[in-house]
């Protein structure tokens, strides 16, 4: 289970002031379920998801992660949670095999258990072709497998997606989703942000809308359907946030 | 903290590093092949010039002497110089470098001399120009020969001994052992060498593990994993070191083989009478303990320069913005080690605590085979709470999120 308890991170800008990139977020996200936190580009997902992976430290409020609290424990919560980014990348210089087993390794598990579950996931995602070929050299798709087994190798409860699918193409986009839709199958706790409005809607349980650094509306697609009386998401988006989003929060994406 | 974790970071990044030309060019391939082939070089080109100075025979003019026949037919008569016909711009000449040296003779030398009158020769020569040396030298040695002869002479003439007007002999002794002799000549560029290469040897790998993590986009995918942030400095730290560490072995390596074999070799090659000057430049005798002693005192150089280096590339966004910082460091580190090589500035506890100028100072004394057991201590002491602090600061700068998420 995920649950977030009026998380707020505060940003000091010398210019701006301060900065609310997320402001007194609550929400829950239970196992088996898909959580998809909506927002513009600048909205405070990342710094949302950064804050459940304890890549940063709440200002205020706290978020309990597979039963560890990101405050008291980063380590344990990080190693129950699986990562998985747009803007994260692999090592160029090691093979797709040698990094998912340095993940394996990193997370304690033994060499045997690491070599039993590579060649699973390599079966899985058909990786077998590229398996002890170098990062350097991979395809978008390639490398959005390596990642995919690389977040998986220590089979971890909760998995947080962070835009995993911007600037990939239909195919890649698809491996992802497709990906995602098998973690929820698994029972795990999945947390998805995005500003692609259809990707909620196919994947999604639960939608949390996000924006400015607060959660402005939160429930399935139906219930905010019959909320704003609206079938389209991007009305229903577009509404919940008070209007047309103009421009961006001055959050920034950070 | 996890041995284990440290380890393993350790391990991944010592693989990643060595399959990266650029870092094996910079931590294996230049200390060994570029830097003993840059002295050779220098060494050889200086050999040359000096060489080909001496071989050619110093064009000198003669003012005056006309009434002297005997004094200027026997400078004539040496060999050692060329005289031209004099001419009114002599001066000029000389500047000129078409002439190394004049000979000025006063007016009846020849006669002054067998009246026993006294007389003054005058040499004009460019100062601090390497062949009018070489005149110079030569044309001296001729007038103190031709003294000796005059007074050898009148000595005869008067009956009296050779010894007469040399009562007692006046001679300097060296004590100082071979290595002493060494250490001063060479030892203030070894410890520079090694201090600037285990710098250079950090330099690159500080960069890719930090900056260049941000930049491609892996940082934050290693820091998602459960290892603490202590762990993934300690494990990126260690990394560095060896890199430091690396470069400084194969440095002292190369640099060993290059005075054994490249000394023998050339000395074979240019015979003995090209020996005088070559020993003096390739062959001191260093005390070997001593050479290691002073790697002993780089290491926890080695630890600082790696702290500081990991510290400031983390600072930096991207491989470019580190490089931007780092490399005025570079003036930083030569600047003390080059005071410590100026003839004069002695060790005292003072300069003990400074942190680059102390190893060099200090290093000046081991490679002469003198141990300074107290400042050895102070040294080593201080240098390994700077690096120790730097350390402390590294693993401080990995926890602050404005630095790892610096945008």
């Amino acid at each position: 289970m995920i649950e977030a308890r009026n998380l707020t991170k505060t940003f000091r800008d010398r210019k701006r002031g301060e900065i609310h990139a997320a402001d007194d977020i609550s929400f829950r996200v239970l196992p088996g379920q898909i959580y998809g936190l909506l927002g513009a580009n600048g909205a405070g997902k990342t710094t949302t998801m950064r804050l459940l992976a304890t890549l940063l430290r709440p200002t205020r409020g706290t978020a309990v992660v597979a039963g560890f609290d990101v405050c008291a424990a980063p380590e344990k919560v990080r190693a129950n949670i699986g990562f998985l980014a747009a803007s994260t990348a692999l090592y160029g210089r090691l093979t797709a095999r040698e990094t998912i087993a340095y993940f394996g390794q990193l997370n304690g598990l033994k060499d045997a258990e690491i070599k039993a579950r590579t060649q699973r996931l390599a079966d899985e995602l058909d990786m077998g072709e590229f398996l002890d070929r170098r990062c350097e050299k991979f395809s978008t798709g390639m490398k959005q497998k390596t990642s995919i087994a690389r977040t998986l190798i220590h089979d971890p409860a909760a998995m947080v997606f962070d835009e995993p699918t911007v600037g990939l193409d239909v195919m890649a986009a698809r491996t992802i989703v497709r990906f995602v839709r098998d973690c929820r199958a698994r029972g795990k706790t999945v947390i998805y942000s995005t500003h692609v409005m259809s990707e909620v809607e196919k994947l999604c349980d639960v939608i949390g809308i996000i924006h400015g650094g607060r959660l402005l509306a939160e429930g399935s697609l139906a219930d905010l359907r019959t909320r704003y009386r609206e079938q389209d998401m991007e009305e229903i988006f577009v509404r919940a946030v008070g209007g047309e989003p103009a421009a961006a929060s001055p959050g920034g994406r950070s | 903290m996890k041995w284990r974790n440290i380890a393993t970071i350790y391990f991944k990044e010592l693989r990643d590093l060595l399959r990266d030309r650029r870092t094996v060019i910079s931590m294996i391939v230049v200390p060994t092949l570029i830097m003993p082939g840059l002295m050779l070089v220098v060494g050889l080109i200086s050999y040359r010039i000096v060489n080909e100075a001496r071989s050619t025979v110093p064009t000198i003019m003669v003012i005056g002497g006309d009434d002297s026949p005997l004094a200027r037919g026997a400078l004539a008569a040496v060999g050692k110089v060329a005289i031209v016909p004099n001419t009114s711009d002599w001066k000029q000449r000389i500047a000129d470098k078409k002439v190394r040296a004049v000979v000025e003779f006063p007016a009846g030398f020849d006669a002054a001399l067998k009246n026993g009158e006294p007389a003054a020769i005058k040499i004009y020569h460019y100062e601090g120009e390497l062949r009018s040396t070489f005149a110079v030298n030569e044309v001296r040695r001729f007038f103190t020969d031709y003294l000796d002869q005059v007074v050898a002479a009148r000595l005869a003439g008067r009956g009296l001994p050779a010894g007469f007007v040399r009562p007692f002999e006046v001679r300097a002794e060296n004590v100082a052992p071979p290595e002493k002799v060494g250490g001063n000549v060479i030892g203030g560029i070894i410890p520079y060498f090694f201090l600037l290469l285990s710098f250079t040897g950090a330099m690159y790998p500080a960069m890719d593990l930090t900056a260049g993590e941000k930049e491609r986009g892996t940082m934050e995918m290693i820091l998602c994993s459960p290892v603490a942030r202590v762990d993934l400095v300690l494990g990126k730290f260690f990394m560095v070191l060896t890199a430091s560490l690396t470069t400084v072995v194969c440095s002292l390596l190369s640099m060993g083989c290059t005075f054994l074999a490249g000394g023998a070799l050339l000395n074979n090659a240019l015979g003995d009478g090209a020996g005088g000057v070559t020993r003096a430049v390739t062959l001191p005798t260093l005390d070997p303990l001593g050479v290691l002693a002073v790697i002993g005192m780089v290491v926890p150089m080695a630890v600082l320069f790696s702290a500081v280096l990991l510290t400031v590339s983390l600072f930096a966004k991207s491989f470019k913005e580190a490089q931007t910082y780092v490399s005025p460091l570079v003036i930083l580190i030569i600047l003390p080690a080059v005071v410590g090589m100026l003839p004069g500035v002695e060790l005292n506890a003072r300069l003990a605590l400074v942190p680059i100028l102390n190893v060099s100072l200090v290093s000046k004394e081991l490679v002469s085979g003198v141990w300074h057991w107290n400042y050895l201590g102070l040294i080593f002491g201080s240098t390994c709470v700077y690096a120790g602090v730097a350390l402390a600061l590294a693993v401080k700068m990995f926890n602050r999120e404005d630095v790892i998420f610096r945008t």
